[in-house]
């Protein structure tokens, strides 16, 4: 299958994807009960896209604190949590992870 | 006698948009020109390459098919792959629509092709904040279209550097970074973060279920872990 065949499926999956509520909630009444778990919908994807990037060296758990991603990840947590400001918390984590590649 | 408050004007909320999604770009920025560099060592064309940030745009599932391009996948497991990566926009979707019933289909249909990770999180904080809806749709365009643009460009940019940014200073790491950012301000009462701490555990423990499957799971066990914890 060409390159092109593969984006353009994808893409339009994606597409689709992305506009199924938005263009069909009009026409459907959802029950309360998943009214309610949308408010937990940003918190859970990104939680865990993130876990995984942290937790996982080259496809392996390291949960040891001879992972620099697992460390810088779990100060710039404390710094968001602190600061609730994105550039303080991505500067922060990237010094403390370059810092402790340099050491470990 | 009913209170008139006054709606921000589009261009105010448009506005209000971008300059929310600015501080996202420090970790968008180096993740679009690292997604440049892989897809060229990938074995991609730079015009692909390129094509495949505005056609796909959902810089996860274009990391995932750069990979799988270079590892000759057939093309349906690619796809397949891809769209299970991008199912958590039904969500997104799901968590949008309501404040979208008044919109005409074509806007509908353009901010759904800009509803991404960095354009929703921002844009649910506005949405979710009281005030008139009428032009609040704009937030999102603007937001999206700024996060669409430097996602273009960072392709290109890291199409042209090529492998002169080494591999080494992992710069790909300032993306998981920006969610974190993202996500723990929003930890506010103790559902919301035995959510985020059950998604974690989960996503980590279901890293290796095939087609990239484990994100999609733990997102839905941690959904239902939140529900589980607001009644008790």
């Amino acid at each position: 299958m060409s390159i092109w065949l593969v984006m353009i499926s994808l893409g339009l999956l994606t597409f689709a994807t992305r506009l199924s509520f938005i263009a069909l909630m009009e026409r459907i009444k959802l029950p309360v009960m998943f009214q309610r778990a949308l408010r937990f919908v940003p918190i859970a994807a990104l939680s865990a896209i993130i876990a995984p990037e942290l937790g996982y060296l080259n496809n392996s758990l390291a949960l040891s604190p001879f992972n620099p991603r697992l460390i810088a990840g779990i100060i710039a947590t404390v710094v968001a949590y602190r600061t609730k400001n994105v550039i303080w918390t991505i500067t922060a984590g990237m010094l403390v992870f370059w810092l402790l590649k340099i050491w470990l | 006698m009913e209170t008139l408050t006054q709606a921000p004007t589009p261009s105010r909320e448009f506005w209000l948009g971008v300059r929310g999604e600015l501080p996202i770009l420090f970790g968008v920025v180096p993740f679009g020109m690292i997604y440049g560099i892989l897809a060229l060592s990938a074995g991609l064309s730079p015009l692909d390459a390129q094509a495949m940030s505005s056609v796909v745009f959902a810089g996860s599932s274009q990391f995932m098919t750069a990979k799988l391009i270079s590892a000759v996948t057939p093309g349906l497991i690619i796809i397949l792959t891809g769209f299970v990566i991008n199912l958590r926009h039904a969500l997104y979707s799901a968590s949008l629509a309501p404040y979208m019933r008044h919109l005409p289909l074509r806007w509908k249909a353009a901010l759904a092709y800009l509803l991404t990770d960095e354009a929703y999180a921002v844009s649910i904080i506005h949405y979710q904040e009281p005030g008139d809806l009428t032009n609040k749709h704009w937030f999102l365009a603007g937001s999206g279209l700024t996060l669409w643009t430097s996602w273009q460009i960072s392709t290109g940019v890291g199409i042209f550097l090529g492998a002169q940014i080494p591999a080494a200073w992992g710069l790909d790491f300032a993306l998981p970074l920006t969610f974190i950012a993202l996500v723990v301000p929003g930890l506010k009462d103790r559902s919301s973060t035995f959510t985020a701490i059950v998604a974690s555990v989960a996503a980590l423990l279901f890293f290796g279920l095939p087609f990239k499957l484990g994100l999609i799971a733990a997102t839905f066990v941690a959904i239902a872990a939140g529900l589980w914890s607001e009644k008790k």
